[in-house]
């Protein structure tokens, strides 16, 4: 998981000010040693509001039944499943930075990614809620679980994409869930060691696991971490296909197409970057993070967002092309008449406006860079990403393929959008209290990259940065050599006589 | 587990730091370990520590998540109930490639997680003693143990020439405990600026 020593002047500092280690740690770990603020309290109680709503929408789903909401035959999965797709697909950003750029050995990763992988398991734990509960008899959801049983056994259908769902989501849960408390332990061992009162250095003892920082101990995490990375990678790259499956195996108009796992995961990850934004922009300045995490954090989360949502358009497209030319007429009345018009057009607009056409004004500097516009951004891909997947599953299947079948206009109940609502009930309510208790930013990995990119640290690269190529490989090989290390990733930092 | 004395030698710099560690190597003590607050590339080497073999580990548990999984949806659905699903093969590998997947993740994560937590002894309630609180801040702490022949004068006065900002001598238990064992555990206070 080496990151790289020496680094380029031309590069941003990924730490602004001049840090030493300890004011990385003070500036991190200041907010949980400090009572919370008024405005924390205030935004945690909406958010336990919320989730109360939410629990109260569900108790009335349970007891009376999916009659509570305003499914119907056809439309059978209405917002539950498009409230699930949503969220699965904003947790997906979490792993995306914490495996995919640790692998990529993108530097600017640190500053966002213990927020991020947070945001993926809340996201995960909200997302679960809503095929569980659309089951109707939510008691009986542990029979998915392949348990030897006394009805047979009767085994779950292993060949179903409902099933793979079960297997895909929860293991991604439990990987989540494991890359980032074993990433939390050094930094939970800090904020033990600074512990001022009995209580929080019994509780930050017993969760950091007697963490001490011993060398051996951090060669196995090192090892643990970048394995962990590869294993999620395919991970998140199977967990939206699994997704995706649960349309595409069918043979609805609209649903079965090849072009939708790539087309859902780059959605995921358009929709998870967008939410990450969301989340930090508000969290940087709460709490002064502005020098962890900077504009140049932000710039290149804005790139991510203007590939994979050029990537989505490009998808959207493709199913328009492929509809006509398929001359299917099924195919191509579901994409040109219930979906470019009739009765939901206006959700497909709005869907294309958010998700292909805004963010392409990302391809400016200017507003990569611009705050307010950013935030405003986030929300409009995340209300684009939510229509998409409303666009993919009602539209779809209000019309069958009996014109006497055809639904009414289908509009949510209040307890269809509370169970909504209280999901992020759920998440702001865990993520509020992740914000306090937890350190948002990943402390060991900042210092860990402080003396390459922190920006006291740039200026020093500035006698390598005019050296000779030849002298600087010479420099470089001597020094590893003279420091008895084979470790080529180039410790300029210890090279200079 | 023993009660055991410590020559204890606090760096706050990675350049000094590497030099000190090749120092004492050299001069024979029992280096017995260095703890630092974030992972210092090259350390390892630097102690003479071999590779870890986690990976391997993970590699084997995902091996075993695998098996299992093919396995048993092929007992499931060949041998102890054969379900006739649309007429399709029984045997359907393809349609299994999904959960042995994720079965494979599922194994080597957890596997190499828990794993990592034995060998490394981590766990809630056990407890360990902290050279120095400033060990997972910003100091890198290196300790030396002594044994019937170091003079720790000696090892001292070697430490504070090699660069350690500070050095003290620690009579403590090595290892690890679960408990309130530890009754010298203090609470931070912030250094002191000279």
């Amino acid at each position: 998981m080496s990151l790289t020593k020496y680094e380029s002047q031309l590069r941003e500092p990924l730490v602004d000010g001049k840090k030493t280690y300890h004011d990385v740690t003070v500036d991190i770990v200041h907010t949980i040693e400090a009572k919370p603020t008024r405005l924390w309290y205030i935004g945690f109680w909406v958010a336990v509001g919320l989730l109360l709503f939410g629990v109260y929408s569900v108790y009335r789903e349970v007891t009376y039944g999916i009659g509570q909401w305003n499914v119907n035959r056809t439309i059978g999965w209405g917002w539950d499943i498009t409230n699930f797709v949503w969220w699965v697909g904003i947790g997906h950003a979490g792993t995306l930075i914490s495996a995919i750029l640790l692998l990529f050995r993108q530097g600017w990763r640190t500053g966002v990614n213990r927020a991020a992988e947070a945001m993926t398991i809340f996201a995960v734990m909200c997302a679960g809620q809503f095929p569980i509960f659309h089951m109707g008899r939510v008691w009986m959801a542990f029979f998915t679980m392949p348990y030897p049983n006394t009805r047979g056994p009767l085994w779950p259908n292993f060949n179903s994409p409902l099933m793979w769902d079960v297997f895909a989501i929860s293991t991604y849960f439990t990987v989540s869930l494991l890359f980032w408390y074993s990433g939390l332990l050094p930094d939970l061992a800090t904020v033990r060691d600074r512990a001022k009162t009995k209580l929080r250095k019994h509780l930050y003892g017993i969760a950091s696991f007697g963490w001490t920082g011993s060398t051996k101990h951090w060669q196995r995490h090192e090892s643990l971490s970048l394995v962990l990375a590869g294993l999620s990678t395919p991970l998140v790259l199977s967990v939206h296909t699994i997704v995706s499956f649960d349309f595409a195996t069918s043979v609805i108009p609209g649903w079965h197409t090849t072009i939708f796992p790539p087309y859902f995961v780059a959605g995921a990850i358009f929709s998870g970057f967008a939410m990450v934004q969301t989340l930090m922009l508000v969290m940087r300045k709460v709490m002064g993070l502005q020098d962890y995490i900077t504009l140049g954090h932000i710039e290149a989360m804005n790139k991510v967002i203007v590939l994979t949502g050029s990537i989505v358009g490009c998808a959207y497209l493709t199913e328009l092309f492929m509809a006509w030319y398929s001359m299917v007429p099924y195919e191509q009345s579901a994409f040109f008449e219930s979906r470019l018009s009739g009765p939901y057009g206006w959700s497909y607009w709005l869907m294309m406006t958010c998700n292909v056409i805004s963010p392409q004004l990302f391809w400016f500097r200017k507003l990569r860079r611009n705050i307010a516009f950013t935030f405003i951004m986030s929300i409009v891909v995340n209300i684009g990403m939510w229509f998409e997947r409303f666009v993919i599953i009602v539209t779809s299947l209000y019309r069958d393929y009996l014109p006497s079948s055809w639904s009414t206009y289908y509009r949510p109940t209040i307890w269809e959008v509370g169970f909504y609502l209280g999901t992020f009930g759920l998440f702001f309510t865990c993520f509020f209290l992740f914000a306090k208790y937890f350190p948002v930013i990943a402390v060991a990995e900042i210092k860990a990259i402080l003396k390459t990119s922190g920006e006291s640290y740039k200026d020093e690269m500035a006698p390598l940065e005019n050296e000779s190529a030849e002298k600087f490989n010479k420099d470089m090989h001597h020094g590893d050599h003279h420091n008895g290390h084979d470790d080529h990733d180039g410790d300029v930092t210890f090279v200079k006589h | 587990m023993s009660v055991k004395k410590f020559v204890v030698g606090c760096f706050d710099d990675e350049k000094v730091l590497f030099p000190a560690v090749a120092k004492v190597r050299k001069a024979g003590y029992k280096l017995q370990d260095v703890y630092t607050p974030f992972p210092v590339h090259g350390l390892d080497k630097a102690m003479g520590l071999r590779d870890t073999s986690l990976h391997t580990a993970g590699f084997i548990y995902g091996l075993i998540g695998t098996t299992t999984a093919v396995t048993f949806m092929s007992w499931v659905f060949t041998k102890d109930w054969p379900v006739n699903i649309g007429g399709k093969p029984h045997f359907a590998l393809p349609a299994w490639i999904p959960i042995t997947f994720e079965l494979t993740v599922l194994c080597a994560a957890v596997g190499m997680v828990l794993t990592f937590c034995y060998i490394c002894q981590l766990a809630p309630f056990i407890k360990k003693h902290h050279f120095h609180p400033r060990a997972t801040d910003d100091l890198f702490v290196m300790v030396i143990e002594c044994t019937s022949k170091t003079n720790e004068n000696e090892v001292k006065h070697f430490l504070e020439n090699a660069g350690a900002q500070e050095v003290n001598v620690q009579v403590v238990e090595d290892g690890w405990w679960i408990g309130r064992y530890d009754k010298e555990q203090q609470l931070y206070r912030e250094p002191i600026v000279a």
